[in-house]
């Protein structure tokens, strides 16, 4: 998992609730074996007609927004387990997904991946929005080491939550994997007591 | 102390804790299939390690594969090569694997149960966000991501972090006509389909006392569409006896010892949840949804809300756009041109019973299109042998082979760009059962009346 580090970026706006992860990724994209490749179909039926031509009015068909924030309405990622989703974001470049309200499979699955979940309250989300909607190029900072997210222009800041193991996971790259696998006296000492 | 049905079976599987709250906690067994596994397998080749505990893993061919011709190679070129890897890993790990034919193959989350390999007090993960449906057994059962599977594969233990606990008592006597499906419709409608968010619930009254393992095990499944990450019922009699005698259920004196600590397993009288929701089983109905999510349900005589009475109007409308729906008006009546009956959630041989005494010696509507697909080989072999295959092709249905098929649309068996579909699975979302498709969810009963009139009705009506 690469490191994560801090990030000055402007951002996405997808002001919809309940955004699903079938919407993030059609589960007619999954049927690849490897974790590649997923971002060309991030969001595929709300970005491509079916003659796969870009729709106009969606906001990454948009050229005045770019960035590797990705802000988005509450309960974010709701849905199915499939971790393609977080893999879809990643690969088509965002880094960070803000909301009021992330679902708890997506959430975990995001942080997996090198993917922060930054939830703020439905206020500042609010906020967010209009920083963007009267400034495409607003930028903003996210400071994972000081749990802070920070709108430049005003430099209004929140500071958000993440469980302080996982946040060492993400600053050092480090996976869930290798700490499990240090534990393996303790997994056949639970194993032989239960036996 | 007093504990929670879920405390005491969580409490059994913490192996180590971990600074700032989480818990290293030990799995019991693993389901897996083609389109979450792939990459948790090639994990382990690149970390050079083995399965830790590969007859605490069994696999399933579900989500990608045909409901015809399954003795046939598979059509579909990335779809034969998803499931033929499935096939090759579990080969190279030693893993247990029920490839299409198999007379043990099925959906996840049917299989398991009706091969006894879920009983209770255990953990089981999957990835897969419908494995909730065991906790019908009391167990503590959910959905994990592709790099979870692959800490199962490696280690047979999870990182978690404990959830908060709710309980949903429904109390009273369902209706005619009214089903599991209904009651958790009816709940996701009320809690919304984030309300459950954080929390692990248990399923808890008379209501549901009163239903089969197969209707538990509807309830649970849906838990999931409400955020929750998994639900549970406290194992009884009922469980005791539909566990007893299955393929890898522990026989005789092994069964007898094994039953003693199941009967432990219930929420101590004085035990506190986090949150508490009751509810009185007279006040349910036939449910539908109109909308994207599973939350948007209404009952199927009422209307869709009103603009003015949404929190959330932006969603709200994109929704009914989506759907071809005005805010305010009715479902009841509403012409339908597709019904899928199937998936995890209504697939069992209850619910196919179910449908077959209701469209017995009826024909389905000419325009619709009408799809019953078991959710397992077992599941199909009863079919045959009761006859009820030949009730369904004599009503005009089109009876399939096993698979989660329609529900998400990851195969062949879609629903076309803006036609409506009855459906019994667990999912209205946009696109979920092709792009541009129309899902609203409903019961096996709801679903069936539907084929037949060719139009939503409600189905206490045509009972009488």
């Amino acid at each position: 998992m690469d490191k994560f580090k801090k990030i000055n970026s402007t951002a996405v706006p997808i002001p919809i609730e309940e955004v699903d992860t079938d919407q993030i990724i059609p589960a007619r994209f999954l049927k690849a074996t490897t974790r590649d490749g997923f971002g060309d179909n991030l969001f595929r039926d709300w970005r491509y007609n079916s003659d796969d031509s870009p729709k106009e009015d969606f906001i990454l068909n948009n050229p005045t927004y770019s960035g590797t924030i990705l802000v988005a309405g509450k309960n974010f990622g709701c849905g199915s387990s499939r971790e393609h989703a977080a893999w879809a974001l990643y690969d088509y470049g965002f880094k960070v997904v803000v909301s009021s309200f992330f679902a708890d499979i997506f959430r975990g699955n995001a942080l997996n991946n090198g993917l922060l979940p930054v939830q703020v309250s439905e206020a500042f989300l609010h906020d967010i929005f209009t920083a963007i909607e009267n400034a495409p190029q607003a930028e903003f900072v996210v400071d994972l080491e000081a749990q802070t997210f920070t709108i430049a222009a005003t430099g209004q800041s929140t500071s958000f939550e993440i469980d302080p193991y996982k946040k060492m996971c993400l600053i050092n790259g480090y996976d869930d994997i290798d700490y499990l696998l240090s534990l393996e006296d303790e997994i056949k000492a639970y194993e032989a007591q239960r036996a | 102390m007093s504990k929670t049905l879920f405390d005491k079976i969580w409490d059994a599987h913490v192996v180590a804790q971990v600074e700032g709250g989480t818990e290293v906690l030990y799995i019991d067994q693993q389901f897996i299939h083609e389109v979450t596994s792939p990459q948790a397998f090639a994990g382990l080749e690149k970390r050079g390690i083995q399965v830790a505990r590969p007859q605490q893993t069994v696999a399933t061919a579900d989500h990608n594969v045909p409901t015809k011709n399954q003795h046939l190679p598979i059509n579909e070129e990335l779809s034969r090569f998803q499931v033929n890897k499935l096939a090759e890993n579990c080969e190279k790990f030693g893993v247990d694997y029920y490839g299409l034919g198999h007379h043990h193959n099925g959906i996840v989350h049917v299989i398991g149960p009706e091969l006894g390999i879920t009983q209770p007090g255990m953990t089981i993960v999957c990835g897969d966000s419908h494995t909730s449906t065991h906790g019908a057994f009391g167990t503590i059962a959910f959905g994990i991501g592709t790099s979870q599977v692959e800490q199962v594969l490696a280690t047979q233990c999870l990182l978690q972090k404990r959830p908060k606990r709710m309980r949903i008592t429904v109390d009273g006597k369902l209706s005619k006509g009214v089903l599991a499906k209904d009651i958790i419709l009816y709940i996701i409608s009320k809690l919304t389909a984030s309300g459950g968010t954080g929390y692990f619930v248990e399923y808890a009254g008379s209501a549901i006392r009163e239903l089969s393992m197969e209707g538990r095990m509807t309830i649970c499944n849906m838990s999931i569409e409400m955020g929750a990450r998994g639900g549970l019922i406290a194992p009884d009699e009922k469980t005791f006896e539909y566990v007893k005698g299955r393929k890898f259920a522990p026989k005789g004196e092994a069964f007898d010892q094994k039953k003693a600590y199941w009967e432990t397993l219930f929420t101590d009288e004085d035990a506190v949840f986090d949150k508490e929701f009751n509810f009185p089983a007279e006040d349910i109905e036939p449910m539908v949804t109109y909308g994207t999510n599973p939350g948007m349900g209404i009952k199927i005589t009422g209307n869709i809300p009103k603009m003015e009475d949404v929190d959330n109007p932006t969603t709200f409308a994109k929704s009914l756009e989506y759907m071809g729906l005005k805010a305010g008006e009715q479902l009841l009546g509403k012409s339908i041109d597709y019904v899928f009956i199937g998936s995890c959630t209504n697939s069992r041989i209850e619910d196919l019973r179910l449908v077959a005494d209701y469209v017995r010696g009826k024909k389905k509507a000419e325009h619709v299109n009408a799809m019953i697909v078991p959710g397992s080989q077992q599941v199909m072999a009863q079919v045959q042998e009761e006859g009820l295959d030949q009730i369904f092709r004599e009503a005009g249905f089109d009876f399939r082979e096993p698979g989660c098929s329609a529900c998400l649309g990851m195969n062949e068996d879609k629903v076309p760009k803006g036609k409506y579909c009855v459906s019994t699975s667990n999912r209205n979302f946009e696109g979920r059962q092709g792009p541009g498709a129309r899902t609203i969810l409903a019961s096996p009963l709801v679903a069936a009346a539907t084929a037949i009139e060719g139009r939503i009705v409600d189905v206490r009506e045509a009972l009488n």
